[in-house]
């Protein structure tokens, strides 16, 4: 219900707003002092609260990183739990800042929806997880045909499970639900067959179902799925702020800074480091963005670098224990390319 | 000027401030113009604020490529329909269920509603006792109770509930054999209209002829005979051309047959459950409301208790009955779009997700209003000629 609610909201924002032009995002969250961040409503890796009601996950991070980018403090941020049908809305009418929530980039998303994704956190593609105790013998999603399959609606992950199972002639019965905790609960109970979503996905659900152990994930991967932040088209100066503290992420990695030896590393005398630092005399990337020079220095003492982001959300240091794989930085064979600060 | 012509016609009223028809006309005019000028200020913003979102705007995404599957499709549809197919689907969805619903609690609600006014203890307290509990329970948790607490608990499909007449109940839902009428079939549906036909005309007869001679006529169980005998007679005669298609175990489900899906009957049963709740009252009150010098009358006049009922008590108390009843049942349709927190692909469910494929919130709420409106005011007018025909006819 939340969604219409949402929607409603939407439209009588739409109707209500002053027809002049708003503030830029920027001014706005300076002045009222914190971002509001839309996020997942718990998957465990990308935005899930812990036993203290903290949010985890890389998406929390990121949003986590902004924060620190524009007030030098991470703790500057509000996180709002979204559905994937919410999320859209929330971002158009105003009441988030930036939506960071597993979200795919596509062409229509970036054109016909009015908002701009600022990069790519997390490169992933969709798979499909079965029960391996109730369902021996299957070890492919194409032993599917004529299976209930769960699916959370409003994602591209529909799309793409609708699209596989044509192209490959099968039949398959769609179990719909709008919320993740539904899906998962639907799942578990054993009301389908398999289970689909992103891989990253996949296996975050995997430890919350009541006996992980009898879930197996199938080979198959079936679409690409670009997952990053998403901003309001047409405030240039956030999106560059959003887009800029993602490549600070990757740069810092690349540099070897990282939140332990950020200090240290102030006193280098290497060009590259001074100018990503701010350090550099007569450097004034950070002022340019609309930020502080040492805003890189803020975002890694908050949350590391992109490496120690993933790593300890999905990574070695997370239950997920997910490998870097296309992940990884393009010096390491991967696909993470941050352009230069300079 | 104006004030002057006024005042020279009517010389009495004083100024035209005074003026009661002026002064009516002024505020009339007032509340038009502020009524139109706030609608064109929403519409205005609206637009400006989409262009100026970005956000693309129109009704001509209806048309593309849908891309999505939905579970239950009354009429043809894939993922290469288009979004309109889609919201149709939705649409026909929240029909079948409203009706379904209504259909149900109405015959669930009369129940209850009799059994209040039982002689019997029992009975009574256990009406009672349904009364107070769907009543006061929100339906979203009925929905819930019927869909977590009762059909998810059921076996798993490999080691589904047999039931009499080859159906099977399991945690996917309940499976019947599905009818498949051979040739020569539509004799049986060519007979059961003859047969309506029939029993219409021999009921007529039947009135006339109790008028003018006063004798009566087993109007009811000729009419019975008629539906139930000729269509079976068809049958016989053009050779039963009648097999069932049994519901099977295959690798994951049970294939063939007529699925009814567990999101659709916890969401039917929650729907009508909790309606009928509020039907029972109603016809409580409706049958309370018949004065008991009616009864009285009509047993001083020789009725059994039976007639009575049926021609004396009943028609007065649907009088009563039938106004509140029709609210239940717009209730009932717009209760079902609760469907969404259980996954039954209703029109909210749907259109909430065209609207989120394509971005384009306001014209998506807009249909799902104007859709919403346009079936509850059909129930409304539906029931407004029933309404009439019960009415008291006052000569």
């Amino acid at each position: 219900m939340k969604h219409i609610a949402l929607g409603i909201l939407g439209a009588a924002a739409l109707g209500f707003m002053a027809s002049a032009a708003s503030a830029g995002t920027l001014d706005t969250v300076k002045q009222k002092g914190f971002i509001q961040c839309g996020v997942s409503t718990g998957l465990a890796g990308f935005s899930a609260p812990d036993d203290k009601g903290d949010w985890k996950g890389i998406d929390a991070d990121f949003c986590r990183a902004v924060a620190a980018a524009v007030f030098g403090d991470a703790s500057k941020v509000k996180f709002t739990p979204l559905s994937a049908k919410e999320r859209f809305t929330a971002l158009q009418s105003g009441e988030i800042d930036i939506l960071s929530r597993n979200t795919t980039w596509t062409s229509n998303r970036d054109s016909a929806l009015g908002l701009d994704f600022v990069g790519i956190t997390y490169y992933d593609g969709q798979g499909f997880m079965i029960n391996a105790k109730k369902l021996p013998g299957v070890n492919s999603a194409l032993q599917l045909s004529g299976a209930a399959v769960c699916v959370q609606s409003g994602t591209t992950t529909e799309l793409n499970l609708a699209d596989y199972f044509k192209k490959n002639k099968m039949e398959y019965n769609p179990v719909v639900f709008e919320k993740l905790e539904e899906v998962n609960a639907a799942y578990d109970a054993g009301r389908c067959d398999a289970y689909t979503t992103d891989q990253s996905g996949l296996y975050g659900i995997r430890l919350t179902l009541s006996s992980p152990a009898d879930h197996v994930v199938l080979p198959e991967i079936i679409s690409k799925e670009p997952l990053g932040p998403a901003v309001r088209q047409g405030d240039d100066q956030w999106a560059h702020i959003a887009r800029w503290t993602y490549f600070a992420l990757l740069n810092a990695e690349e540099a070897g800074i990282t939140q332990a030896n950020v200090d240290e590393m102030k006193t280098s005398t290497d060009p590259n480091i001074q100018r990503l630092l701010g350090t550099e005399p007569d450097g004034k990337y950070g002022a340019d963005l609309g930020l502080s020079n040492d805003f890189v220095v803020n975002i890694v003492k908050a949350v590391g670098n992109y490496g120690e982001m993933f790593e300890r959300n999905v990574g070695s240091g997370s239950p997920l224990k997910i490998a870097r794989g296309i992940n990884a930085l393009w010096t390491k064979g991967g696909l993470q390319y941050g352009p230069p600060i300079r | 000027m104006a004030s002057q012509e006024i005042l020279r016609e009517e010389p009495s009223r004083g100024s035209f401030i005074n003026d009661p028809r002026i002064r009516s006309l002024f505020f009339q005019t007032l509340v038009v113009i502020l009524l139109f000028s706030s609608i064109w200020w929403i519409v205005h913003n609206v637009i400006e604020n989409l262009q100026r979102l970005h956000i693309a705007s129109g009704f001509g995404f209806l048309w593309s490529r849908a891309g999505f599957d939905i579970s239950d499709t009354p009429i043809a549809y894939t993922s290469d329909s288009t979004y309109f197919r889609a919201l149709v689907v939705g649409l026909l969805n929240t029909i079948i269920v409203a009706v379904a619903g209504i259909v149900l609690a109405t015959v669930v609600g009369f129940t209850i509603g009799i059994g209040r006014l039982s002689q019997n203890w029992l009975i009574r307290k256990i009406c009672t006792v349904y009364v107070e509990i769907f009543r006061n329970i929100p339906p979203l948790l009925v929905i819930f109770f019927w869909y977590s607490g009762v059909l998810a608990v059921l076996p798993p499909p490999r080691e589904s509930i047999h039931l009499p007449f080859g159906s099977f109940l399991n945690q996917r839902g309940f499976y019947l054999p599905r009818t498949v009428w051979g040739d020569g079939s539509w004799l049986i549906g060519v007979a059961f209209l003859l047969a309506i036909a029939m029993a219409w005309f021999v009921a007529h007869r039947a009135h006339q002829r109790q008028r003018a001679t006063g004798q009566q006529f087993p109007v009811f169980w000729t009419s019975v005979a008629l539906i139930v005998g000729l269509p079976v007679l068809a049958f016989l005669l053009s050779g039963m051309p009648l097999t069932f298609d049994f519901p099977k175990q295959s690798t994951f489900n049970l294939t063939g047959g007529f699925w009814i899906k567990p999101e659709f009957l916890s969401l039917l049963l929650a729907l009508s459950f909790y309606t009928a709740a509020f039907i029972a009252e109603i016809v409580r009150a409706g049958i309370r409301g018949v004065s008991r010098g009616q009864t009285e009358a009509a047993a001083a006049l020789g009725l059994r208790s039976g007639p009575i009922l049926r021609l004396v008590v009943i028609p007065q108390a649907m009088r009563i009955v039938i106004p509140p009843l029709t609210s239940q049942y717009l209730n009932l349709t717009k209760n079902s779009s609760l469907a969404i927190a259980i996954g039954y692909p209703d029109l909210t469910a749907t259109a909430g997700t065209v609207l989120n494929q394509t971005g384009q919130a306001v014209e998506g709420v807009f249909i799902m209003m104007i859709a919403y409106l346009v079936l509850s005011l059909v129930t409304s007018f539906v029931m407004n000629i029933v309404n009439a025909r019960m009415a008291l006819v006052e000569r």
